[in-house]
């Protein structure tokens, strides 16, 4: 939990913004996955955003979707996600590693049970994309007792009793969503005003990162002069893996020439 | 943000298990809903539109030549004349009635036999509502007569092929839509699943069917039956008709779920029978899953049946022993739904042969005079051309 913190100081010191990749775990398969997370980290990102692949995941678009189909058709299951995320900690000691996953995986595996893998494996902080406030009780306690940051999603929607409860509960960083919707680059991020993020950040919550449509360098470079402590792309990487499956040696290059350029606009 | 008004748990099971984006979206629904109990000109509407054009009350029909063994009774609920042809109807105009408060003038749905999808196209033509309707791609492909009705009646059939493309899938894409639209659209799900408050208002708007089967098998046999049987999908029809009874201990409850080429196969869909508990679609409840928790893909020869988790109430009760859940293969629903069209002239829909083929069990065991409420949720029309390939020797 505490890397979020120490990466934070980092990038404050550097006077720079951080950069989020997410990718689901096993998409395309769970070997070229481990490669691509790698790839992930040596083209510069700031923490990883990593999703363990479920079968009805609501939260998603196309795109992400797509990759969930790909890593269970791969044979993806959780402990293979989880084997993957604990090579990648040995890879690397001081990235932070988010998981974004949804509720019926961590509730087949027992709460206690699931916190506890995940922090054996090296994970620093849990999102749960169809557990809002109001149902997480039970699942921020059991990510406290592990030391597992409880990441909570800001809305466009949201309103101050929410701000209040998400700046008390979360941990590591917060979740900005930058617009209504799923997952996907088919609806552009639509920026949130510097008020906004200036109203979100009163209530003192651990730094807001913004997601969902985060594409392009210049969406990084606007998320961050709004007043974001960074930017989280998904579905822009997860269209190159789909793209070059069949040709990982062009896929790698691809993404580091899209992490490298994206980091640049922090 | 301010407290929920209505408990959304029954028991354990139940909750929001939503994205945070639509916690508002289904708090403004909860907040209509409570209002709209408290507005008796809308009891008045909704009473109207459910008399004058959907034609309730419908009729308890007692069944002159299907029962096995002349000491058991079966009653008919005949929600299979509703107009649209099913207990859909009833709960849509509810909801439609909500939309409006709400002052939302698009609606989705999701659709898996095409019964709630001809329900919502009818509701939202008559209200004036804008509607579009996600249908898996299977489920397109057996149920065309009720994709022609939902077009007919203005509706937009959006084809879903993600997933196993039934209605789980279904479901999956309505929500999507919704999050992206709940300013302007409502979601009007079809059975008694999903998030709060949606078991809540579906099973309120659905609860006359068992009010009204109540007063008229009181007035026929001037006792309650022995028991009242439904079958179970997401299960609306059978909370339907349930409700009423539950504080009447001496009424069993049986739902009947789908148990497809039967439960040692994998193939079936009855998530009580053998499923084991966790969150599916917004709720806690009984769901179909691998041992990792991946949603399994469920099947029934009926449409409205295969979907693989069950509304949260019908976990409460099996839980508490209140209810009790059983599930008929195909083909003994298959045979119900021929046993009712020759002895009866009634064409059952294969959603309701599921109950009626349980009813018949029972009646066929029974050793004292016994009394049978059958919920016949729906008619069979939307299933005869399936029906018809299946016994020319088509495959189930």
């Amino acid at each position: 939990m505490k890397r979020y913190q120490q990466m934070f100081d980092r990038l404050s010191r550097e006077g720079r913004g951080a950069f989020v990749p997410f990718v689901t775990i096993g998409d395309p398969t769970p070997e070229l996955s481990f490669d691509i997370i790698k790839t992930l980290i040596d083209a510069g990102a700031d923490a990883l955003e990593l999703g363990i692949a479920f079968s009805d995941p609501i939260a998603d678009g196309p795109t992400i979707q797509g990759a969930n189909i790909r890593a269970l058709a791969a044979g993806t299951t959780p402990a293979i996600s989880f084997d993957i995320i604990a090579r990648i900690r040995q890879y690397h000691a001081t990235i932070p590693i988010g998981l974004l996953l949804y509720s019926n995986l961590v509730m087949a595996r027992g709460l206690d049970n699931f916190y506890a893998q995940a922090a054996s494996a090296g994970v620093d902080s849990v999102l749960i994309a169809d557990v809002p406030l109001h149902e997480s009780k039970l699942f921020r306690q059991s990510a406290i007792k592990h030391d597992i940051a409880p990441i909570f999603i800001v809305p466009p929607n949201v309103d101050d009793d929410d701000l209040r409860q998400i700046a008390s509960y979360g941990r590591g960083y917060t979740y900005l969503l930058s617009r209504a919707g799923v997952t996907g680059t088919e609806t552009a991020a639509a920026m949130p005003t510097s008020e906004l993020i200036a109203r979100i950040r009163s209530y003192n919550p651990a730094p807001p990162l913004l997601g969902f449509g985060i594409s392009t360098p210049a969406h990084v470079q606007n998320a961050i002069k709004s007043g974001a402590a960074g930017a989280i792309s998904g579905s822009a990487i997860v269209k190159l893996i789909e793209q070059y499956q069949q040709q990982p040696a062009e896929l790698l290059a691809q993404l580091t020439q899209f992490v490298s350029s994206m980091k640049a606009a922090t | 943000m301010s407290e929920l008004k209505l408990n959304p748990y029954f028991g354990q099971y139940g909750g929001m298990f939503v994205p945070q984006l639509l916690v508002p979206a289904l708090k403004q629904l909860e907040q209509a809903y409570v209002d709209a109990l408290q507005d008796p000109a809308f009891h008045a509407e909704f009473q109207q539109l459910l008399t004058e054009y959907a034609g309730r009350p419908t009729p308890l029909t007692l069944c002159r030549n299907i029962s096995p063994n002349p000491l058991v009774k079966i009653y008919l609920k005949r929600e299979d004349l509703l107009h649209g042809g099913a207990h859909k109807t009833n709960q849509v105009l509810g909801q439609a009635l909500l939309t409006k408060r709400m002052g939302k003038q698009e609606v989705i749905a999701e659709t898996g036999a095409g019964q709630h999808g001809v329900a919502t196209a009818l509701a939202c033509a008559l209200l004036g509502l804008k509607c579009r309707i996600y249908m898996g791609a299977k489920d397109i492909e057996r149920q065309q007569p009720n994709v022609f009705r939902m077009k007919l009646m203005g509706a937009t059939v959006i084809p879903v092929t993600s997933g196993s493309g039934t209605l789980k899938d279904a479901v999956n894409e309505a929500m999507r839509d919704w999050s992206a639209t709940y300013d302007t659209t409502h979601y009007m799900l079809g059975t008694a699943a999903g998030p709060h408050p949606f078991p809540t208002i579906v099973r309120d708007f659905q609860k006359m069917i068992g009010e009204e089967a109540k007063q008229q098998i009181l007035k026929a046999e001037g006792k309650l039956p022995d028991a009242v049987i439904a079958c179970v999908g997401g299960g609306s029809n059978a909370i339907g008709i349930f409700a009423d009874f539950i504080a009447e201990e001496g009424v069993k409850l049986i739902g009947v779920e789908p148990g497809g080429k039967g439960l040692d196969t994998h193939q079936h869909g009855a998530a009580l029978s053998t499923g084991s508990y966790g969150i599916l679609h917004g709720a806690y409840t009984a769901i179909m899953q691998t041992n990792d928790g991946q949603i399994e893909e469920s099947y029934s020869i009926s449409a409205g049946l295969d979907y693989p988790a069950v509304g949260p109430q019908h976990t409460h009760l099996q839980q508490t022993g209140r209810a009790e859940y059983v599930a008929i293969n195909d083909d003994e629903a298959l045979a119900a739904f021929q046993q009712l069209a020759k002895s009866e002239g009634i064409i059952p829909a294969l959603e309701s042969s599921h109950a009626l083929a349980y009813a018949l069990k029972l009646a066929e065991q029974a050793t004292e005079p016994t009394v049978l409420l059958v919920n016949l949720s729906g008619r069979g029309d939307k299933d005869l051309a399936h029906v018809h390939s299946v016994l020319a020797g088509g495959q189930l």
